[in-house]
């Protein structure tokens, strides 16, 4: 007999129920609480805040638990939560090159003004799971003082470079920079709005659109120029006012890459720029995208564009995770009109092959 | 009704931004308008396109169908009719007749439109050359150029290899003898219900960022050659439940031994023929 094939309002409801419940797990196991989340779960609540678009730790921590800790989703919450906010006006260009440093290296040179500074990092850890975690608790090692602070003119390296005109200078940006949450992607897109794509764009694909351009599919010959991160005001001019009033603090990952460029036509041999900025501590997001912003300036420095990372439609239409999870996911929804169409197209040609063979 | 957001979710700036898109969307039929789409509170490819559209159309006064595959209970068309219900608080119905603002994912009611009444569809892929040419700059071209001879080839390539165009959704059209259009993913069946319908329709796709129209009583012509003129699904079957030769049919698999009954995808067409029948 006719089954019934379509769901309705009860299923979606007890839809919710169950992840619900799935949310909470054991309830003889205390709940998670936010501050436990964006204190203990750090790097996670960061990558939500960059590839979410929103500096709310809180925020960040609510829709990572809410999402039961699956990234995309967590994005995806707080993208949705962004959309409604109003916007009251447009924060002046932060400052990197006056950051309170916590950690600072430079791959390019051994030593530099400002020194190198090691800061928090998994770099030079063994990889040895810590079973001393699993017992919960324990007395960590207390964090050595430093003897000197870290110095205060902690110039960018880009700038010392820039000094003997060894690095192309950074280009004036706009005055007002694009916006693609407002205004639809047009290609080419400018520098501002590529920047904005990639900040937004998912980790892992950043990640391989970079490390695919290292292996040769469009390799641009980078250094770690500079990696930085630390502490920036945000300052902001109110029209009433006419000059600026810092209106918080935000924790920031800079990468400068700095890429061999054997000069054109009208340009002389120079070092080039890829930039990469992240919010709180993704380094490995601020590297990649450091990377493939300079690939992505192929075309604009003259260079053959020929491969993924070079090519502006492939990366910034193909860069978004929840557009991306979104349309890959909708392959769940109902086809079946489509599908019927398909059914009734093959079967008529199957039996127009069998009526010719014989 | 909810009463923490703005009528129908959007504020009045992104409003008036997609009405503004939607009026030169109705200017230059066919022609798909880029706009400022925004992050929808439901994924994309779910609909947030109409959804956007729908939004920046409905009133107080209107009367809300969604359809997904035809029917107005599948999960994903009880779940927008939700979120209007909840963001607009507008009356909602599964009658074809009383609605006033139809959204719909993959189908167009088997029940004639008529004058007034505004159809609202979700649209996963805008662009009708996509599959030939995936850069953008390079369709935008053809389109200005009116260049569409790649899509005549794909069709003649069809014949040649198959002996039919083996397209049967989603179906190339020509809108006002201009733009080449994608209907969104509706089976070629329903292609000759836009053709000079007497209702406005609107086209969202929301993650590519694109907005298009039809206008009520325009030329929608399905793509063909004079000798593989263009012809739409028939079956051999009627509904098994209202007896209908005339509608769309889904076939829904009743065991494992190839037992099948075919149903209308329409589920308020059926329903109302069933009622009639009763009487």
């Amino acid at each position: 007999m006719y089954v019934a094939v379509k769901g309705g309002e009860k299923a979606i409801d007890n839809a919710h129920a169950l992840m619900a419940q799935g949310r909470r797990g054991a309830e003889s196991v205390p709940e998670l609480s936010l501050e436990q989340i964006s204190g203990q779960l750090s790097l996670a609540v960061e990558r939500v805040m960059t590839e979410g678009s929103v500096y709310d730790r809180d925020l960040a921590a609510l829709a990572l638990k809410q999402a039961q800790g699956d990234a995309v989703e967590a994005i995806f919450l707080l993208r949705a939560y962004r959309t409604t906010l109003p916007r009251f006006g447009s924060s002046q260009p932060v400052e990197t090159g006056s950051m309170a440093i916590r950690r600072r290296i430079s791959a390019a040179f051994k030593d530099l003004p400002g020194g190198q500074v090691l800061g928090p990092t998994y770099d030079y850890t063994h990889r040895l799971l810590d079973f001393a975690l699993a017992a919960e608790g324990g007395a960590r090692a207390p964090v050595a003082e430093n003897p000197e602070p870290v110095e205060a003119a902690m110039p960018r390296v880009t700038d010392v470079l820039g000094h003997q005109g060894l690095i192309e200078p950074s280009g004036e940006g706009a005055e007002v920079p694009g916006d693609l949450t407002r205004q639809p992607l047009n290609f080419p897109a400018g520098r501002d709005l590529r920047l904005q794509n990639l900040a937004r764009a998912d980790e892992g694909f950043v990640l391989a659109l970079a490390y695919s351009s290292q292996r040769g599919y469009g390799n641009t010959h980078p250094f770690a120029g500079e990696i930085r991160m630390g502490e920036v005001a945000v300052e902001l001019v109110p029209e009433e006012l006419g000059f600026a009033i810092e209106i918080g603090e935000i924790t920031l990952t800079e990468c400068q890459m700095v890429n061999q460029f054997k000069g054109s036509k009208t340009v002389p041999p120079q070092f080039t720029r890829g930039y990469g900025l992240s919010f709180g501590h993704c380094e490995r997001k601020a590297m990649a995208m450091a990377l493939v912003d300079r690939s992505l300036r192929a075309e604009d420095l003259g260079e053959l564009v020929s491969n993924p990372a070079q090519d502006q439609e492939f990366v910034l239409y193909h860069s978004d995770n929840v557009e991306a999870s979104g349309f890959v996911q909708h392959l769940k929804l109902p086809h079946y009109v489509d599908f019927q169409s398909e059914l009734e197209m093959i079967r008529r040609l199957r039996r127009e092959n069998a009526e010719a063979a014989q | 009704m909810n009463t923490g957001y703005n009528f129908a979710y959007l504020d009045e700036q992104t409003k008036r931004m997609l009405r503004r898109a939607i009026l030169k969307a109705v200017a230059i039929p066919g022609y798909q308008v880029p706009f400022g789409s925004r992050e929808m509170p439901l994924p994309y490819g779910w609909g947030t396109g109409g959804i956007q559209v729908t939004a920046a159309v409905i009133g107080a006064d209107d009367t809300l169908k969604v359809i997904d595959q035809g029917a107005d209970d599948t999960t994903n068309a009880v779940s927008i009719r939700r979120f209007f219900a909840r963001t607009t608080g507008v009356a909602t119905t599964e009658k074809t007749v009383e609605a006033t603002v139809i959204q719909t994912r993959h189908r167009i009611p088997e029940t004639p439109l008529s004058d007034g009444q505004i159809m609202v569809y979700q649209v996963p892929i805008p662009e009708p050359l996509r599959w030939l040419e995936p850069r953008e700059t390079e369709t935008r071209k053809m389109h200005a150029l009116a260049d569409y001879g790649a899509m005549h080839v794909k069709l003649y390539e069809d014949i040649a290899r198959y002996g039919h165009i083996a397209t049967t959704y989603d179906y190339p059209v020509l809108v006002n003898g201009r733009y080449l259009m994608r209907p969104s993913p509706i089976p070629k069946f329903d292609n000759p219900k836009m053709d000079h319908s007497p209702a406005l329709q609107l086209f969202g796709a929301g993650r590519e960022k694109r907005i298009y129209a039809v206008p009520p009583y325009t030329s929608v012509k399905s793509l063909d050659f004079e000798d593989h003129p263009f012809e739409v699904q028939r079956w051999d079957q009627a509904c098994a439940l209202c007896g209908s030769t005339e509608s769309f049919l889904d076939e829904v698999v009743t065991d494992d031994k190839g037992g099948r009954m075919y149903v209308c995808s329409d589920s308020d067409y059926c329903g109302e023929r069933q009622k009639d029948q009763m009487q």
